[in-house]
């Protein structure tokens, strides 16, 4: 576009100004930015989430474990296909701090249930034929530096062992990933069986089941078909989709999402009025100028796209570079910190969404100025000079 | 008689200030010839600014027509006008009114950008009215780094760079000091002998009248034609 030179040089006619104000463009962004790769952690697993597989919990308390002998009452259910569970074991390896989450499973029924997780079948059956071996997420395995063959502690806090004990070993058979970008591999999985019977209490329950509804069964009514199974019993059941349970989860951030929209309500507010008086500065003091522009022969029109392009590219200027810094930061805290804030991410629709807000705010800020100078009379701009 | 540029036809302009109203220019009629160097003199507030937005098509008139080449001014739209101005037109100010942000080169290029030539031909042709004006080697120079003389140099670079018939300049030496006023003058002259501009000139400069080849006097809306000196 020939007019872009000239655009370009008028956006800087007051340097110190326009760096002012790109700054907290940038900084806008950079804020947009960090806050939506956060939110999507917070929102991935919710995203993840299968429509198709259902989680059963206690009805009274998620804490609660649930027999064991569910599983076959839950296979026969109609409506459902497979059925698995897994419990929480609440350990950590080598630090507090480390908390990464490990649960004991069934290998084989697991992977089937989470086809979404992939590892080498050769290492699924290894693992399989030993009872002490457990399987990493490739996050928490290039975090720590834990590789195929290592023996790790991980240090109970709830579960002690049947001598006492609190130190759990592990061989690391296999490492798993996932292909969703927005699910997290930040986790230990290990046998059921070795924790069933290591373990010194809570023999005979698991945490939780997973339910696999099958293709032409409608999920609603397969939970509510598990729940009446278990209905006055001393465990009642609570079915529902695992997109319903992430959800409840991340309820306990509801608060947190609102305060960042606040947050980043304010922050846009400010940057809309930041923005509008430069312009508006911007074109009072070159009424003169912009009426020479007409009388050489620009149109109307073309002034007003003129200075509506000039706030325009401040808020793509500044808002890229802000945008650009927020993706750099999001890729370090993905690689620094995975197993602390799994799932953080930029995804192409909040950069999608952070392109539109600039482009919008750019043509909020500028079409006051803009239609200013549209209207300008050459005449009086020039007899005012 | 030569061919003719420029005709006024009963022009009049009437500006309302609220109730009350003002006659600037009352029945005028001009012939302005291709080729001629005209000045126009005149008390302030006499009407000769008004005169040179109506012959450039910045104003229109209360009542009459203003026809310039074969354009009947009034009977254009503001966009046509603008398009009109843009390859018809020149205009030079007491002020030069350079844009501060871009160089001498880029000043000169403006009026190009309206054209459909690309940066190469812009750039050549803006480097060819410099050379005119005797600033070719000043085109990288910012409006601040200027002389007014040389501001003024650039604005006429400016004014013929899409090569048009009419040039309008409202007190162009107005700020300048006499030698300098001297130079602008000669400049003018010689667009108007040896390049074939028409030139119609403001000025409050008896001595910068004396370059034009006749002086029209300007007074309570009307003209009046007097011998070049
Ligand atoms: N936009 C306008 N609205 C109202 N009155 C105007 C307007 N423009 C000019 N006038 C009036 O018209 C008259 C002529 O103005 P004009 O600018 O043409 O004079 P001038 O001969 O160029 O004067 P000067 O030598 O001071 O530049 C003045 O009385 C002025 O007040
Ligand atoms: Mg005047």
């Amino acid at each position: 576009m020939k007019y872009f030179g000239l655009i370009w040089k008028n956006v800087w006619r007051k340097k110190i100004r326009t760096l002012l104000t790109m700054l907290s463009v940038v900084v806008a962004f950079l804020l947009f930015a960090a806050l939506s790769a956060i939110g999507y952690a917070f929102k991935g697993g919710e995203d993840a989430a299968d429509a198709e597989r259902l989680i059963v919990l206690d009805k009274v308390t998620i804490i609660n474990p649930l027999p064991q002998s569910y599983q076959n009452r839950i296979a026969s259910t109609p409506g459902v296909h497979s059925v698995t569970f897994a419990s929480w074991f609440g350990g950590f390896y080598q630090d507090p701090r480390n908390q990464f989450a490990q649960f004991p499973i069934d290998p084989y029924e697991y992977f089937a249930m989470y086809p979404e997780f992939k590892m080498p079948q050769e290492q699924l059956d290894a693992w399989a034929k030993n009872r002490q071996g457990a399987v990493i997420g490739r996050e928490i395995a290039e975090q720590f530096g834990i590789e195929v063959g290592d023996r790790i502690p991980i240090q109970a806090t709830i579960w002690t062992m049947m001598d006492g004990g609190r130190t759990w070993e592990f061989d690391i058979e296999g490492i798993f990933e996932t292909e969703d970008p927005r699910g997290s591999s930040a986790f230990l999985l290990f046998q059921h069986d070795f924790f069933e019977e290591a373990r010194a209490f809570g023999k005979g329950t698991v945490g939780w089941y997973i339910i696999r509804v099958a293709p032409d069964a409608d999920p609603v009514q397969v939970a509510n078909a598990v729940d009446i199974q278990f209905a006055n019993s001393p465990n009642e059941t609570e079915t529902s989709t695992e997109a319903a349970f992430a959800q409840s989860f991340a309820k306990q951030f509801g608060n947190i999402a609102m305060i960042v929209t606040l947050i980043l309500g304010a922050v846009f507010f400010t940057l809309l009025l930041v923005t509008g008086n430069t312009m508006s500065q911007s074109v009072r003091e070159r009424i003169p100028e912009l009426a020479v522009l007409k009388t050489l022969g620009f149109t109307d029109l073309s002034v007003l796209g003129i200075v509506l392009s000039e706030a325009i590219l401040i808020m793509l200027f500044g808002g890229l570079i802000g945008l650009g810094i927020g993706w750099v930061l999001v890729q370090g805290a993905a690689a620094a910190g995975g197993a602390m804030l799994p799932g953080i991410y930029l995804s192409p629709q909040a950069i999608a969404t952070a392109i539109g807000i600039m482009v919008l705010s750019g043509v909020v800020t500028g079409i006051f100025p803009a239609l200013k100078a549209m209207r300008l009379s050459i005449i009086d701009a020039l007899s005012r000079a | 008689m030569s061919e003719v540029l420029a005709t006024l036809t009963s022009v009049s302009k009437v500006y309302r200030k609220g109730k009350e109203e003002v006659e600037v220019l009352h029945n005028l009629d001009i012939e302005i010839p291709k080729g001629d160097f005209i000045a126009i003199m005149g008390p302030s507030g006499s009407g000769k600014t008004t005169l040179l937005n109506l012959l450039g098509g910045l104003d229109r008139p209360t009542g009459g027509t203003v026809v310039v080449g074969d354009a009947e001014l009034s009977s254009m739209s503001n966009s046509q006008l603008s398009h009109w101005r843009s390859t018809n037109i020149g205009f030079i100010f007491q002020f030069y009114n350079l844009l501060p942000v871009l160089t001498a080169q880029k000043n000169v290029e403006l009026p190009l950008l309206l054209t459909d030539f690309g940066g190469g031909e812009r750039a050549k042709r803006a480097g060819i009215a410099l050379d005119i004006v005797g600033l070719g080697d000043r085109a990288r120079h910012y409006p601040r780094e200027l002389s007014g003389g040389q501001e003024q140099r650039v604005a006429i670079a400016r004014a013929i760079v899409s090569d048009p018939a009419l040039l309008l300049c409202d007190e162009p030496t107005g700020d300048l000091d006499r030698e300098t006023a001297d130079e602008i003058l000669r400049l003018l002259q010689i667009l108007n002998r040896e390049h074939g501009k028409t030139i119609v000139m403001v000025t409050h400069d008896a001595q910068a009248a004396e370059y034009a080849n006749r002086t029209l006097h300007c007074d309570k809306g009307t003209l009046e034609a007097r011998e070049a000196v």
